[in-house]
């Protein structure tokens, strides 16, 4: 099975947030980066295919040339190379010019099945995988919690809402979006992230594959969120704030 | 020029957001001084389209065909693309549920447009639809423009306007059927019938106080600490969903959009950043006490008490206080 697992650089979930000057984004220099996390399970998913059923697992990323290091990642844990397609822009695009680009890397070679997380942290369209299976006419399923492949096709679990799950049975070549918790992640191993060194990476700029870089939407202003409930923040040592906590809860909210 | 709502539902049941969704749909057509027209998809929704109608609606479209009696990608991505062909509305909106992210980026993306997923607000400034977006897992807002000329499309999160602001109307709203050509042979994905895993014995509903963790308890080896403030207040225990991705409680006692909705007298947020797929489950709770060591955690937004601290000194020493 040729699998193309898409990954993308998110600042990391506990980095600073400072809007920047502008307010079209934040401060970059404060945030950590690290691969979006439910792509790790989608990669991870895309190993253990691979293992089963053999072929190649390609990892490929649209993002700044940070990017890079995420796709290393992805080498030290297995995949077999890498793609980046290179544009600065692409730190702050929206879903429809990424897949654009995802799809121009993967549409160029043989493919059998492609996997991108359900959402990003940053963003958190929900869109890049669902936007990818259209432009390559890929039949697709979403939110997906388990994956078999049966009779040259797929039968996947999916996540409904509220407890409830669907099977759905597709032909190959497909796209799905994976649901974090699908599996169990696995880590790089110092062997592993030797042999990353020499797995191939390849770079194109965005001009190259000729992608459409204009945005289909754009972020005028950014801001904090507004409260919607008055909350009374209770300060103090731990153990002054639980005296309090409990005095609150027992006598103004009526609680306990 | 109108504003379409996209509703849901399905075997006949309407989705919950389906009147909320209706309900911003009636407050972007009066900014826009627009009609609202609301479409109702599936197999045999005439019933369903009459209760629509019943609403403050200027009318309600029908797209009835067996191929759209069980869900399908292909099958609901070709009628709404018929459907907005049709009408040619100015704006496109669905409630921000499962199968619409499943659907609607592809046909939006097969239209050459942007969707603009999970907006929390809409605006018209100077002419121009402003959609508001939740960035980061909701610590930032973003107001988010889309390019280019309508039909603009996007999605409103769960609990953001409210289903009962929606006035019934006087007489019944016109009721339309549209003709629409879904070709089953370009139905590529086969589903099955949904089913829930079987149902263990915690019913997290019934429960008056909850003493909920997130990630923030950091290691298996923390949650006795949990249980034991769960057990000093005589309420049960629950989670965010990373924990029960890990393993460390059962399915059975996550809370959010694909756990149980909750709620409780108090529930008591350990360590949980308050992203929307947990709050959609929990922010019906009396009382919310949120415990999170980030000033700027999305959680305090909801919470009437917080406190802004390391869980692992607050919770030993509300352990303590309450053995007292
Ligand atoms: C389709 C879909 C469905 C989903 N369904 C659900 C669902 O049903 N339920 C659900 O919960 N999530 C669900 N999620 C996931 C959701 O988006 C969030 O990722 C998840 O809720 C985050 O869990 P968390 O708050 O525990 O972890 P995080 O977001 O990582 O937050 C951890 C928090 O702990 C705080 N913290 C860390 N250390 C400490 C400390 N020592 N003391 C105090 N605070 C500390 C941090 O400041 C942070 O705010 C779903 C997501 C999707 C896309």
């Amino acid at each position: 099975m040729n699998i193309f697992v898409c990954l993308k650089q998110v600042g990391a979930r506990d980095s600073a947030l400072r809007i920047a000057v502008d307010r079209k984004w934040v401060e970059d220099e404060d945030l950590n980066f690290e691969m979006n996390e439910p792509d790790a399970f989608a990669l991870e998913e895309g190993l253990r295919l691979k293992e089963k059923h053999g072929g190649e697992v390609v990892a490929v990323s649209a993002g700044p040339a940070r990017a890079a290091s995420t796709i290393r990642e992805a080498l030290a844990k297995g995949a077999d190379r890498g793609i980046l397609i290179e544009d600065d822009r692409f730190a702050q695009a929206d879903a429809l010019c990424i897949a654009r680009a995802l799809a121009a890397a993967v549409g160029r070679e043989a493919h059998d099945l492609v996997l991108t997380g359900l959402q990003s942290d940053d963003f958190g369209f929900g869109q890049t995988g669902v936007i990818m299976a259209e432009l390559l006419n890929l039949p697709h399923a979403t939110i997906v919690m388990q994956v078999q492949a049966e009779d040259g096709g797929l039968r996947v679990k999916r996540e409904l809402e509220a407890g409830w799950f669907q099977n759905v049975s597709m032909p190959l070549p497909a796209l799905l979006t994976i649901q974090s918790g699908i599996n169990k992640v696995r880590y790089a191993t110092l062997m592993g992230i030797k042999r990353a060194r020499k797995k191939p990476l390849v770079t194109h700029t965005a001009g190259e594959l000729g992608i459409d870089m204009a945005a289909s939407q754009t972020v005028r202003r950014l801001y904090l969120p507004h409260k919607t409930k008055q909350t009374q923040f209770i300060t103090g040592s731990g153990k002054e704030a639980a005296a309090a906590l409990l005095e609150k809860l027992k006598f103004e909210a009526r609680a306990l | 020029m109108s504003v379409l709502v996209v509703s849901e539902q399905a075997g006949g049941a309407w989705h919950g957001m389906s009147f909320e969704t209706i309900a911003a749909g009636a407050e972007a057509a009066a900014a826009l001084g627009c009609p609202l027209q609301v479409a109702v998809l599936g197999s045999g929704v005439a019933g369903l389209a009459a209760e629509a109608a019943a609403k403050r609606v200027s009318e309600v479209v029908v797209i009835d065909d067996p191929a759209l009696a069980a869900y399908t990608p292909d099958g609901f991505a070709a009628a709404v693309r018929q459907a907005v062909e049709q009408l040619n509305p100015t704006l496109v909106l669905f409630p921000h549920t499962y199968q619409v992210r499943d659907f609607a980026p592809k046909l939006t993306a097969g239209l050459g447009k942007a969707f603009l997923s999970d907006a929390v607000g809409i605006a018209v400034d100077d002419g121009k639809l402003v959609f508001v977006r939740r960035l980061f897992q909701g610590k930032l807002n973003a107001d988010v423009t889309p390019a280019g000329d309508a039909p603009y499309f996007a999605s409103i999160q769960s609990g953001v306007f409210r289903a009962d602001a929606l006035p019934d109307g006087g007489a019944p709203a016109p009721v339309r059927n549209l003709d629409v050509v879904i070709d089953p042979a370009q139905i590529r994905t086969r589903p099955e019938a949904p089913f829930q895993e079987a149902k263990g014995a915690v019913d997290l509903t019934a429960a008056e106080i909850i003493v909920s963790v997130g990630r923030g308890i950091k290691d298996p080896e923390n949650i006795p600490l949990a249980v034991e403030l769960a057990q000093a207040l005589g309420g049960e225990l629950a989670a965010s969903r990373p924990i029960c991705d890990n393993g460390w409680l059962p399915l059975e006692r996550q809370v959010g959009s694909s756990g149980q909705t909750v709620s409780p007298n108090l529930y008591l947020a350990l360590g949980i950043s308050g992203a929307i797929q947990h709050v959609v489950g929990m922010k019906g709770a009396k009382t919310i006490v949120a415990i999170n060591k980030d000033e700027g955690a999305p959680i305090f937004e909801i919470a009437d008490y917080g406190i802004v601290a390391d869980l692992f000194e607050v919770v030993p020493a509300l352990i303590a206080a309450l053995k007292e």
